[in-house]
């Protein structure tokens, strides 16, 4: 199994954490991430206004350079994924946007390079059944609430990892490394995104709303795919803690594979709200952080 | 759907941008029910619509479309697949294209600008300054 592989900024700067225990993970399991080459910025988040291209340029481009390694396209963060993902809808659905981005950049890209989630090569290209025989460490005792967010699922039609109301590929995951999932209809509900820099009251309320929600039906703990996400379900919650709701520790669904699979120190180093009591106390001696 | 065209240079220019002109949607409310921020705004998604359909220019001045945070639940939600998301990225491009910034990056909060990750900066900036 090999890929290549598009880290994209935030993940070779805040979420580190996020590339270190995905690429070790991916190593313990025979999957061969080949970084590209010479990689850009994707713009991060996908333009809503349709009649200006600029912002179409960086992740075509990206997408380009992919096309001539000639294996599927792996990322991680769910916004690249998304901006990857819908620029490909949008030129494979639209020759006259194609042409003009091929001749603006002097590419031949056919709008045919395929776009992965990790998830995905877990679930189609390993087998989420085939998980547990590498198992290391017993995650039983972990409650994690899986939360998708917007760009890993929205819109289906252009994205179609899963149902974009009804997702479950991450829950199948964390079933997988035998991890009690609990499920909570806050999993699609946006954590408040980019409004964090400039609004902290809205943000506040729409952590408040899914950490509540989900601390209500069991969850002792939260694992996403998206840094912004990670950041806002992670920071806000000490405003949380003074209402008197008990923080709980934020993963990057990876970071719980590297568990799972044994890996040492793994690295948690922009979680505000500390992981390794919670760890220490659900794995016992078997952590090692 | 709207049978008296109202005709309005405000919807032409969003239809513009937004590739949407809105006309189809019937005020159901299934986009405010939907959004997150809806408490926030002055306007709420479903009345955005109304006002732009009816050539309200006031809509310009709502602070709704500096609240939405492109989540597309709205959009993947509204059964005239109305382009919500959209449309607020054109009230927004409308008041940026005349060089306004809803965020001035000298007076941003220095904690989150270094905590933040940097797809999170990106994005906000994309949305709230030219
Ligand atoms: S969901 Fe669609 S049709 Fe209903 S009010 Fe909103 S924009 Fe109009
Ligand atoms: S995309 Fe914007 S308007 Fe629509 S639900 Fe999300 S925040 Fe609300």
């Amino acid at each position: 199994m090999r890929y290549s592989y598009y880290p994209g900024c935030t993940l070779y700067n805040k979420a580190k954490d996020f590339d270190d225990s995905a690429r070790r993970s991916c190593q313990a399991l025979g999957i061969e991430l080949v970084e590209l080459p010479h990689w850009y910025c994707c713009g991060a988040i996908y333009p809503q206004s349709q009649d200006h291209k600029i912002p179409l340029i960086a992740p075509f481009r990206v997408l380009a350079k992919a096309k001539n390694e000639g294996l599927d396209l792996v990322t991680l963060c769910s916004f690249c994924y998304h901006v990857l993902k819908r620029v490909n809808y949008a030129v494979n659905n639209d020759k006259e946007k194609l042409d003009l981005l091929n001749d603006f950049l002097n590419e031949n890209y056919r709008g045919d390079q395929k776009v992965l989630h990790l998830l995905e090569v877990l679930r189609d290209d390993v087998g989420f059944d085939r998980l547990a025989q590498y198992q290391k460490k017993d995650l039983s005792k972990l409650k994690v609430a899986p939360y998708y967010g917007c760009y890993l699922l929205r819109p289906q039609r252009e994205i179609g990892l899963d149902d974009q109301e009804n997702p479950m590929i991450l829950n199948h995951f964390l079933s997988s490394l035998g991890i009690e999932v609990i499920d909570s209809p806050h999993k699609v509900e946006c954590c408040g995104s980019y409004l964090v820099l400039v609004n902290r009251d809205a943000t506040l309320a729409a952590v408040r709303r899914i950490i509540e929600g989900v601390k209500r039906l069991g969850a002792e703990a939260i694992a996403t795919s998206c840094p912004l996400c990670h950041y806002n379900l992670d920071k806000f919650q000490a405003e949380l803690k003074k209402e008197g709701l008990e923080p709980i520790p934020v993963f990057y669904f990876t970071q719980l594979l590297a568990l799972f699979l044994g890996l040492e120190r793994i690295s948690f180093t922009t979680n505000k709200v500390p992981v390794e009591p919670y760890l220490r106390e659900k794995i016992g001696d078997g952590y090692s952080g | 759907m709207l049978k008296v065209k109202v005709w309005s240079p405000l919807r032409e220019r969003i239809l513009e941008i937004s590739g949407e002109d809105l006309l189809s949607c019937y005020q159901c409310g299934r986009c405010s029910a939907s959004c997150p921020f809806a408490p926030y705004m002055d306007l709420i998604p479903n009345m955005v619509m109304r006002s732009i359909q009816l050539g309200i220019e006031d809509v310009l001045k709502a602070n709704s479309p500096w609240f939405c945070a492109t989540c597309l639940t709205c959009k993947v939600r509204c059964p005239r697949g109305i382009k919500i998301p959209e449309v607020m990225e054109a009230l927004r491009e409308i008041r940026l294209r005349e060089k306004y910034d809803y965020l001035n990056p000298l007076t941003i909060d220095q904690e989150l600008l270094t905590e933040c990750p940097p797809m999170g900066i990106v994005s906000g900036f994309n949305k709230y300054s030219k």
